[in-house]
């Protein structure tokens, strides 16, 4: 490649010359493009996940997804549990796998809500409907597994339905009365209600039939069902009004509905990864410690009476992006995330609990991929 | 404070210079807190009220005065007369036993809130002989609509628990009355300003002064014209111009120098009156006599006419017709000064200009009209019996007064809205409207809107055009788009508007403080150079040397001079009705006359709104005294000039435009588009909603307070009864269903409760009685037929049954009540009520209830005139997340703002999500930044960052599909969205066959008769150029109306086709040679027949196929 009488000096090297490319290695630039998303001050860019297996050939990596590797890189970590929440650490997932998770969770884990309510009577200020949807959003401790679905042509049954009663009355001349969810009673015997019917011989039916008690069955001999929470506000009564009804429950999905999902809300969130780019001192230091309002930064001494700031809570970071605000500072600051580091979080409704929840919704998935396999093959 | 001439009056000099030793620093005072007092005093419709209570307490009086004898002309010693009147209490006699009557009550039961109008009378009885003086007390004449809340409502001066008692909201602001069961409002009425001189231009552009004359006795309008340099008399009772020359002359005026004089001896004036003082000596008329004769010549009765109809404003006693000649006079320079300096003309569109008929006027025109119908009626029935030979009874004068036609005339006029009053040369109509309930808001905005005189299809700009004088008085947002915009207003928040005040004492006040009588005037002396005119209200009262005022409440002064072109030099008083006013600081040079001390004693309770009129620290200025104010908008911006400081700036805005926050932030059409759908949305009525029959009643299950509020909103009550919700939105587009403003929602809010909405309608049915004794009567259901199902035991529907299609109601033996509700909706019985109407029969009312919650197509629209239909309902697992689990209710599209500018729906945004992470109401009033009723959008991102968001509002998101983060940090966060009345499932409409229209034969229209849906002519044009003929013949004809015909081919008539024969025959030709069958649009043969039966004969010319 010799230009014979050409001066231009810097024009001289040779692309030979440049050093090979690391094969088997993903250059650095691509590594941070590739595992993390890089929170610009305008905008996140390489926010998508890089799928294609060929997509690093010609540096000479492979970017299938490999079952071995992934068993040995997968972890999960529980950071915090209680009743209701649970937030987990997952690494080592894709944002698909883990988006997945969350989308079963919302919308395809049974639960048992109220689903048919008989007015008996009513003469709160609540209208039938609005009261009938306020009992169905009425979150049900009871185990789903336990129950069938009920489908349109069953008959309810001790196996597919839950019955409650609530018969509430606010006497004349005491004050207004609030009606709590914990008002709702469990009738293990199924309906009460006499179904009206045209032949007057029949015996009496109800509205389900029960063949047995459900309180005989072990599992909720000790464990009655009952609403999860007993101070759910369901109407206010004034003086001389009454409320007789009787709601069945039954096991459904959120897709249908979202009173049948089972969480409040579940979600993720990459894991936060803030890098200092260069040496921040003294007042500086000061001034990014005291920009971040959740406290991301500190301060160390390095001697000689300096400062440097570095990072010592990331996980904290909310992306306010306020250290990355102000002229020059998204060069001294980058906020990444890491791509395939989840913070999971779910907030069960308290049927099931949380932990169950997410075991549950890898059971599903798997189901569904076993649909898959089956399908294919 | 006002002085005309720079100097200051004594007494209020000691008084400033106490302040100034009392307060020398001035501090701005936050005046806020006067408003909420001043709304609990007048409350928001006070103008109504007051208008009202004028009416019940003074005007009937004095209407009554006024006609107080009924005197029979056959026997003058007969007479009868009215020594009071008062209004009762609402009640109704039922079976002779009076019952208090309660607002609830008549609207539940379609009765008319009235009380009885009684009088204290004092009549002769008996005839001839045997006479005696008769004093009755407390005699009917007839029943008075009262409206809510005034003083002789049951609900004035009630406790929010007796008004519950009542069944009546709290919030509610009455000022409205109800007839038959409805609620009707009286519009507020705008009008030119009576007995005011108005100098303007005509269509030839000629200057014209115009003055409306309106007395008791006579209503007039004269006017001066300008034509060809000379001037002229137009009246209506003459049939030509008269040259205003010959009309002072007539008057008495006969010296050509005493005009001059009295017009100004200003050499251009002279100039100016000389060619129609030329015109005058050229007739030869030189003397009142002459002039007389010459008007006698051209019209009859040329003298009463210019005494009692020309300029009747201006009274004539003892033939003295010196006053009306100055007032020509007056009319004369002005015209002139116009002419000389186009600066004077009045503005016909200038707010001061205007007065604002009030209900209660309107109904003391009604009653006047009604009252001396009634006296004529009495007076010729008296006569009328008394003319009778053989009477049997004692005569007794009283019993002829008890009548109906008050009563009715009342109600019929209300319920119609139409005032048609012969005697007052009215005839108005839609004054009254039924109140519109859709919203809280709605009805607010329907007791403050001001309605226009004139047409509406006039295309002119002038009135539709933002005058700078409504500043303060008039709502600069709050008007309808269309053909409307601008002519219909709304008040503003603090607007008052005056009622009559007595005038008398100001007369003698004007003289005592040295008001040179118009009298003892000489002409030339009425427009000397240092004297001001004094004119009380449109009354010329003489004039004075040097005038100074000390405001008081609802008398408005203004001093007009202009001191660089000397020409309107005079003293405006008004004490007259209908003036706009309201209320202001006054400051002294400059110093705020409200201090610290004064607001901490409002604060105590230890002061209230009116001791700071009565101490003269506020007070109500009118438009016209404006003008002679300084007002500073805030404290801090008074000058040694100021006269006065605004107490709130947002207070400009209407009651509908208080609900936006940071108008003053948005392009302004947006307002005015919020002010307009902010009544279309759903939400709370009143605190009554559920006990209620409206005939449609449009509910939200669960309404919420906006979390960004206005301090306007606190005052009005909207966050107690709230239409709205506050949904958390993404301005970002998905899925593509979100064009044109559409919105994407997320499914499980919906499943949640956001947007549900309840629907009421109202049916009723009567149980008839027949005139033979017959009744209707209801049954009980035989259970046998399933549409029966939801009937109970007393043969109507229970509530809480779920109906369908085709069930049955009431089972009533005949004819049986079934109503159809539309197709797919199921609909639950509500309420079913049974009253008795006025001819007491049983009415039976249901009301129906439906449940919504929202679908593809229903119209959404936050507070910043953005409407727009969901687009898509998406499962809430699709939509996208942010970083704390968050996800929207509903997403927009951000090319909804670049265009439309709504700048404030961003700080709303950014606004309440502050507040929902502090925990805490934020404010954005309109221009409430400085004085702290807003909050800043630099403290809000504070607010924000310290909560861990961005300052600027926009989230880290990660995608509900893919679950990748987006490529854009998203604005998010809560906006109150408000759900319109306009739902699909009311509008939705498609058929296939259906009825026609029975002279036609083509398809109904429109679907609530379930319609057809009609290919019109820009449809056809498509077709036509596609070339698909076929389609347009199927379209056209035989989906529409087809008809078959019978056409002769020889005469190419229609015939008919004879069943018996089965041939088709012709009867021009009387038979069936040439007979050929086709088909036609019904519609074509009606064409053909009707133009025959006009003699026109269409004739039909077949070729061979």
């Amino acid at each position: 490649m010799t230009n014979k009488g050409s001066n231009k000096e810097e024009k001289k090297f040779s692309i030979w010359d440049l050093p090979d490319v690391p094969m088997g290695e993903v250059p650095p630039h691509l590594q941070l493009q590739r595992t993390r998303v890089i929170c610009n001050p305008d905008a996140p860019i390489h926010t998508d996940n890089i799928s294609y297996s060929g997509a690093y050939a010609s540096v000479g990596v492979d970017n299938s997804v490999q079952p071995d590797k992934f068993r040995h890189n997968f972890k999960v970590e529980v950071v915090r549990l209680n009743k209701d929440d649970i937030e987990f650490e997952m690494v080592g997932i894709d944002a698909a796998i883990a988006n997945a998770f969350r989308r079963i969770l919302i919308s395809e884990l049974p639960t048992m809500a109220i689903e048919k309510v008989l007015v008996a009577n009513n003469t709160s200020i609540v209208q039938d409907e609005v009261l009938a949807h306020r009992l169905g959003l009425i979150p049900i401790k009871a185990d789903p597994r336990l129950f069938e679905y009920l489908s349109a042509n069953d008959t309810p049954n001790e196996k597919n339905t839950i019955v409650f009663k609530l018969h509430v009355r606010c006497e004349q001349g005491k004050p207004r009365l609030k009606v709590y969810s914990k008002d709702l009673t469990w009738l293990p015997n199924g309906s009460e209600l006499i179904k009206e019917s045209e032949k007057q011989e029949s015996k009496p039916s109800t509205y389900t039939s029960f063949s047995c008690s459900q309180a005989s069955q072990p599992e909720f001999s000790n464990s009655p069902i009952c609403p999860t929470d007993d101070e759910i506000i369901i109407a206010k009564l004034g003086p001389g009004q009454e409320i007789e009804l009787e709601a069945h429950a039954v096991k459904g999905v959120g897709k249908t509905h979202a009173k049948w999902s089972p969480v409040a809300t579940a979600w993720y969130r990459m894991f936060p990864e803030v890098v200092l780019l260069e040496d921040i001192e003294d007042e500086m230091a000061e001034e990014l410690k005291a920009k971040c309002p959740v406290g991301v930064f500190d301060i160390e001494d390095v001697g000689k009476d300096k400062r440097r700031a570095k990072v010592a809570r990331s996980r904290a970071c909310t992306l306010c992006r306020e250290c990355i605000r102000g002229e020059g500072w998204d060069k001294r600051v980058a906020l990444r995330r890491v791509r395939d580091h989840f913070i999971f979080t779910i907030e069960s409704t308290g049927a099931l609990r949380p932990e169950e929840l997410f075991t549950e919704a890898v059971k599903i998935l798997e189901d569904k991929c076993e649909r898959v396999i089956t399908e294919l093959s | 404070m006002q002085q005309a001439d720079g100097t200051q009056p004594n007494v209020s000099e000691q008084f400033i210079d106490k302040q100034k030793f009392a307060a020398p620093i001035k501090s701005a005072v936050d005046k806020y807190r006067l408003l909420p007092e001043f709304l609990k005093v007048r409350g928001l419709v006070k103008q109504h009220l007051d208008s009202f209570n004028y009416f019940v307490n003074v005007g009937i009086k004095k209407i009554v005065r006024a006609n107080d004898r009924i005197v029979s002309t056959v026997d003058p010693s007969l007479y009868l007369r009215f020594k009071d009147v008062r209004i009762g209490t609402p009640s109704l006699i039922v079976d002779g036993v009076s019952e208090q009557l309660s607002p609830h009550m008549c609207r539940l039961s379609d009765l008319t809130y009235a009380a009885p109008i009684l009088v204290n009378i004092e009549y002769i009885q008996g005839s001839h002989d045997q006479k005696s003086k008769v004093e009755k007390n407390d005699v009917v004449i007839g029943r008075m609509p009262i409206m809510l809340r005034s003083c002789c409502c049951v609900l004035d001066g009630k406790t929010e628990a007796e008004l519950a008692r009542l069944g009546e909201c709290p919030l509610d602001p009455g000022g409205y009355f109800i007839v038959k069961g409805t609620e009707k409002v009286i519009l507020i009425q705008e009008q030119l300003s009576k007995n005011r001189i108005i100098i303007d231009t005509d269509k030839k552009g000629n200057i014209t002064a115009s003055v409306t004359s309106s007395t008791e006795a006579t209503k007039s309008k004269t006017v001066i014209q300008m034509e060809k340099e000379k001037m002229y008399l137009c009246l209506n009772q003459f049939t030509k111009k008269i040259p205003i020359m010959i009309v002072l002359k007539a008057m008495g005026m006969e010296s050509d120098q005493e005009v001059v004089q009295m017009v100004g001896r200003d050499p251009r004036y002279s100039a100016l009156l000389l060619p129609s003082i030329e015109e005058c000596a050229s007739l030869s008329i030189y003397t009142s006599p002459e002039a007389l004769q010459h008007l006698e010549r051209q019209e009859s009765r040329a003298l009463p006419v210019l005494r009692d109809v020309f300029l009747a404003n201006v009274p004539v006693h003892k033939n003295n017709f010196r006053p009306k000649c100055l007032y020509v006079a007056v009319m004369l320079r002005r015209m002139m000064e116009a002419m000389l300096n186009k600066d004077a003309m009045d503005d016909k569109d200038y707010v001061g200009n205007k007065r604002l008929e009030l209900s209660g006027q309107l109904i003391s025109l009604l009653f006047e009209d009604l009252f001396k119908s009634t006296i004529a009626d009495v007076q010729k029935s008296v006569d009328y019996a008394l003319q009778r030979r053989n009477r049997s009874s004692r005569f007794d004068l009283a019993q002829y007064l008890v009548k109906d036609f008050i009563t009715n005339g009342l109600e019929r006029t209300l319920s119609t809205g139409n005032w048609d009053v012969k005697r007052f040369k009215m005839n108005r109509k839609g004054m009254s409207q039924v109140l519109a309930r859709l919203s809280f808001i709605s009805t607010l905005g329907h007791m403050t809107r001001v309605s226009p005189q004139f047409e509406k299809s006039r295309k002119v700009s002038g009135p539709r055009a933002l005058q700078p004088s409504q500043w303060g008085m008039l709502c600069p947002c709050d008007t309808p788009e269309g053909e409307a915009c601008g002519l219909v207003k709304n008040l503003a928040l603090m607007t008052h508007v005056t009622t009559d005040e007595e005038e008398g004492p100001l007369f003698s006040l004007c003289y005592c403080l040295g008001v040179e009588d118009l009298e003892l005037l000489s002409g030339e002396e009425l427009h000397t150079p240092n004297s001001f005119l004094v004119i009380v209200n449109g009354r010329i009262l003489g004039k004075h040397g040097r005038p100074q005022w000390q405001n008081r409440e609802f008398v408005s002064v203004f001093v007009n001079e202009k001191r660089n072109n000397v020409f309107q030099r005079a003293v405006y008083i008004a004490s007259d009705g209908g003036r706009v006013c309201r209320p202001l600081v006054i400051a002294d040079k400059g110093v705020s006359r409200i201090k610290e001390q004064h607001m901490i004693e409002l604060r105590d309770g230890a002061r209230t709104f009116d001791d700071f009129l009565q101490e003269g620290l506020i007070e109500y200025l009118d438009v016209n005294e404006e003008n002679n104010a300084l007002i500073a908008l805030y404290e801090g911006e008074a000058t040694p000039e100021t006269t006065h400081i605004e107490i709130e700036p947002f207070t400009i805005l209407g009651v509908c435009a208080g609900l936006i926050p940071y108008p003053h932030h948005n392009q302004s059409p947006r307002n005015t588009y919020q002010c307009a759908m902010g009544k279309q949305a759903m939400g709370n009525i009143a605190y009554n909603q559920l006990c209620r029959m409206d005939t449609l009643l449009y509910l939200l299950v669960y309404p919420q307070r906006p979390l960004l509020t206005t301090k306007s909103i606190e005052l009005v009550g909207y966050d107690k009864l709230g239409a709205g919700q506050n949904a958390t939105v993404a301005v970002m587009s998905y899925s593509g269903y979100d064009i044109e403003d559409a919105i994407v929602m997320n499914k499980a809010s919906l499943d949640r409760g956001f947007g549900r909405c309840i629907v009421l309608k109202k049916y009723s049915a009567v149980n008839q009685k027949y005139d033979n004794g017959a009744s209707d009567r209801i049954l009980r259901p035989g259970r046998t037929e399933e549409r029966e199902r939801v009937l109970d035991d007393d043969g109507l529907a229970a509530p809480g049954e779920i109906i369908c299609p085709g069930d049955i109601y009431i089972n009533k033996e005949y004819p049986i009540e079934t109503r159809g509700s539309p197709k797919g909706e199921s609909c639950v019985v509500d309420k079913a009520a049974l009253c008795s109407d006025k001819n007491n029969n049983l009415c039976i009312k249901f009301i129906i209830r439906h449940t919504r919650r929202p679908e593809v197509g229903d119209k959404f629209s936050s507070r910043h005139g953005q409407k727009g239909v969901c687009g898509t309902i998406i499962q809430q697992e699709d939509l996208p997340f942010s970083e704390r689990g968050i996800c929207p209710d509903l997403i927009m599209n951000p090319h909804g703002f670049p265009s439309r500018m709504t700048v404030g729906k961003m700080i709303e945004l950014l606004g309440s999500k502050a507040g929902v992470s502090k925990g805490a109401f934020h404010y954005g009033s309109a221009f409430g930044e400085p004085s702290g009723h807003a909050d800043r959008v630099e403290a809000i991102s504070e607010t924000l960052v310290n909560h861990g968001f961005s300052y600027n509002g926009k989230d880290f998101i990660y995608s509900g599909i893919t679950g990748c983060p987006l490529q854009a940090y998203i604005f998010m966060g809560p906006i109150y969205y408000q759900k319109l009345k306009h739902m699909v499932l009311d509008k939705m409409h498609a058929r296939g066959s259906g009825p026609r229209v029975m002279l036609t034969r083509q398809p109904t229209e429109g679907r609530a008769r379930n319609g057809g849906l009609r290919v019109g002519e820009m449809e056809r044009d498509c077709l036509i150029a596609y070339g698909a003929s076929n389609l347009i013949f199927e379209r056209l004809m035989l989906s529409s109306d087809p008809f078959e015909v019978q056409v002769c081919r020889v005469c190419g008539l229609l015939g008919y086709y004879n069943h018996k024969l089965r041939t088709g025959i012709c009867s021009t030709c009387k038979n069936g040679d040439n007979i050929s069958t086709m088909k036609l649009p019904y519609a074509c043969k009606l064409l053909i027949q009707e133009l025959q039966s006009m003699n026109i004969v269409s004739r039909l010319k077949l070729d061979e196929p």
